[in-house]
């Protein structure tokens, strides 16, 4: 899109009707209009989900699978009901291959210690120096619990996963698997999954995505991406926190061992021994996040409300308007321009350490986030100790960008 | 926007233009601390006169307007003075970004104490004070 045709009026969409689903968003912060710019740390609720959640507590609930009366049964189906949706959501071939987790963290955890525990010592696992400390720190637990080589996948200046690099390191044939995030963000990065699965396969080696950015933005379908594992986390999909999603395939889930013992995820207990529940229960062990279950299930629904036709349409709109704006700001500039990112923008200003920059904007009613954002090894690649980062969800609107651009400005002008 | 009651003129001043950064090369007391979260640093160089008293104090800092402006009024408030005044001066400042209400000898200090609303950021205004108490306690001779 031509950047220099955008209006506020374009850039809006047709998403700011949305705004009035979500009652946080007319509060005061600091006697101002809450300006939130951090979704990519964790989204704001609409209504549909906080009354669907409080809902279920008042009328319809009781712990699940086991019980044997009426309200137990009604909440199991309400809970197992979010499966089936999910497995939607993500294009998944079967239900089964949907785990519950606690977030994306626990999910990638989950695949470093029950699939990572089939690897071989000198076998390799490959991350990108773009990785959240998520898909990061559980590779290296691995690496020094398994003996496994961990690699790391460097990216362009431009913010890019680095594809030559990528093929390089695959030739030796020792990859097992390639953890890489679908979306950055720090750079917002969204990287050519498809293109990494398909070299990976045609050496061997499995791919895991990870969603957690991503599938706010845009339509995922593992199926047609072809991979192998995919995560997502339920606070980042305006839903509850506390519920995460593992997508693995089939067959892979059954070879995998238990994650967490516990109820819920055993066939028969013995003193002796114990056998395992079919996948997915078999990775679910201990009564279960219900409630943010249910929560999730009516987040996704509000968000195939809207459709991601609308969603990327006004994100992709947005974005473009937040890079001209932000990049008219003297001393500003915008840290990471691959060709293809959403909407998460960070940044540096000349003279203006980013923690003065989150509190003074703050103190206007805008919410940014600074610092590392859980990327310290990104961060020196940058040749930064950290940056502030904006962030856009579907309640976001030009108007907050132009009113974020200006504070900006004044504030460069505090400073100078 | 208006003049700031936290970024007042004295916190921009003492960040942009301080009084009291550099090396000392007569040190004889070298302290630091950081804060590994935010990445801010300050290094302390001072010397010491006969009765423990603070004779000169110089600060290199690296972070925001916050610790550095911090580091410049302390290094200016706290010399002349001995160990136990200094002590004193940071619980005051530590009151004060607590309660947002300052104790009415803490100067130019009280330009922190709207650090009350932003609790995430009290730390960057004590790291030099924290590290000068470090620094005092460690010496041999205190």
């Amino acid at each position: 899109m031509d950047q220099s045709v955008i209006t506020p009026t374009d850039a809006a969409g047709s998403l700011r009707h949305v705004r009035a689903d979500f009652p946080i968003l007319s509060q005061k912060v600091h006697g101002k209009d809450l300006v939130f710019l951090d979704s990519a740390a964790s989204a704001q609720k609409p209504r549909q989900v906080i009354d669907c959640m409080a809902d279920t507590m008042r009328t319809q609930y009781a712990n699940i699978h086991r019980g044997l009366y009426w309200m137990s049964e009604r909440t199991t189906e309400a809970y197992e009901a979010v499966r089936d949706q999910v497995a939607r959501f993500l294009g998944a071939a079967a239900r089964e291959e949907i785990v519950f987790t606690r977030n994306s963290t626990e999910a990638i955890n989950l695949v470093a210690h029950s699939y990572g525990g089939l690897l071989k010592p000198g076998q390799v696992v490959l991350v990108s120096e773009m990785e959240h400390h998520a898909n990061l720190v559980p590779w290296q637990m691995l690496r020094d619990r398994m003996g496994i080589e961990l690699r790391i996948i460097p990216i362009t200046d431009d913010g890019a996963l680095d594809m030559e690099a990528l093929e390089r390191n695959l030739a030796d044939g020792r990859v097992a698997l390639v953890a890489i995030t679908h979306m950055s963000n720090v750079l917002g990065t969204i990287t050519d999954a498809r293109a990494i699965i398909d070299m990976a396969h045609a050496a061997g080696a499995k791919v895991l995505l990870d969603g957690s950015q991503l599938a706010v933005h845009r339509r995922v379908n593992v199926q047609e991406l072809g991979a192998d594992f995919y995560v997502v986390t339920g606070h980042k999909l305006y839903g509850p926190t506390g519920i995460g999603v593992l997508w693995a395939r089939r067959e892979l889930l059954e070879a995998m061992p238990p994650f967490l013992g516990g109820g819920d995820m055993i066939s028969t207990v013995s003193f002796e021994r114990s056998t395992w529940a079919n996948v997915p229960h078999k990775f679910e062990a201990g009564t279960p996040a219900i409630i943010e279950t249910i929560g999730l299930g009516a987040a996704l629904a509000y968000i195939e409300s809207i459709g991601f036709d609308a969603i990327g349409a006004h994100e992709d709109a947005l974005t473009a308007y937040a890079l001209k704006a932000l990049g008219n700001v003297n001393g500003l500039k915008v840290i990471g321009m691959a060709p293809q990112r959403g909407g998460v923008i960070s940044f540096t200003m000349k003279d203006v350490h980013p923690h003065d920059i989150a509190t003074l904007l703050d103190r206007n009613g805008i919410a940014v986030r600074a610092g590392h954002h859980c990327a310290e090894p990104l961060m020196r690649r940058l040749g930064v100790t950290a940056t502030a980062r904006a962030s856009f969800g579907i309640y976001t609107t030009p108007e907050e960008i132009d009113f974020l651009a200006a504070t900006l400005e004044q504030i460069r002008g505090f400073f100078v | 926007m208006a003049q700031d009651d936290l970024y007042r003129t004295v916190v921009l001043e003492r960040a942009k233009a301080p009084q009291y950064a550099g090396p000392l090369p007569a040190a004889t007391l070298n302290g630091q601390g950081a804060n590994p979260l935010c990445g801010d640093r300050v290094q302390l160089h001072a010397v010491l006169d006969g009765q423990g008293r603070i004779e000169a104090i110089r600060h290199e800092t690296r972070g925001c307007a916050i610790c550095a402006a911090s580091a410049d009024l302390m290094a200016g408030r706290v010399t002349g003075q001995d160990r136990a005044h200094v002590g004193r001066l940071h619980a005051e400042l530590v009151e004060a970004v607590e309660t947002g209400t300052a104790p009415a000898d803490l100067g130019e200090l009280a330009a922190f104490a709207p650090l009350h609303q932003h609790r995430s950021r009290r730390r960057c205004a004590l790291l030099p004070w924290s590290a000068l108490i470090d620094m005092l306690n460690d010496d041999k001779n205190g």
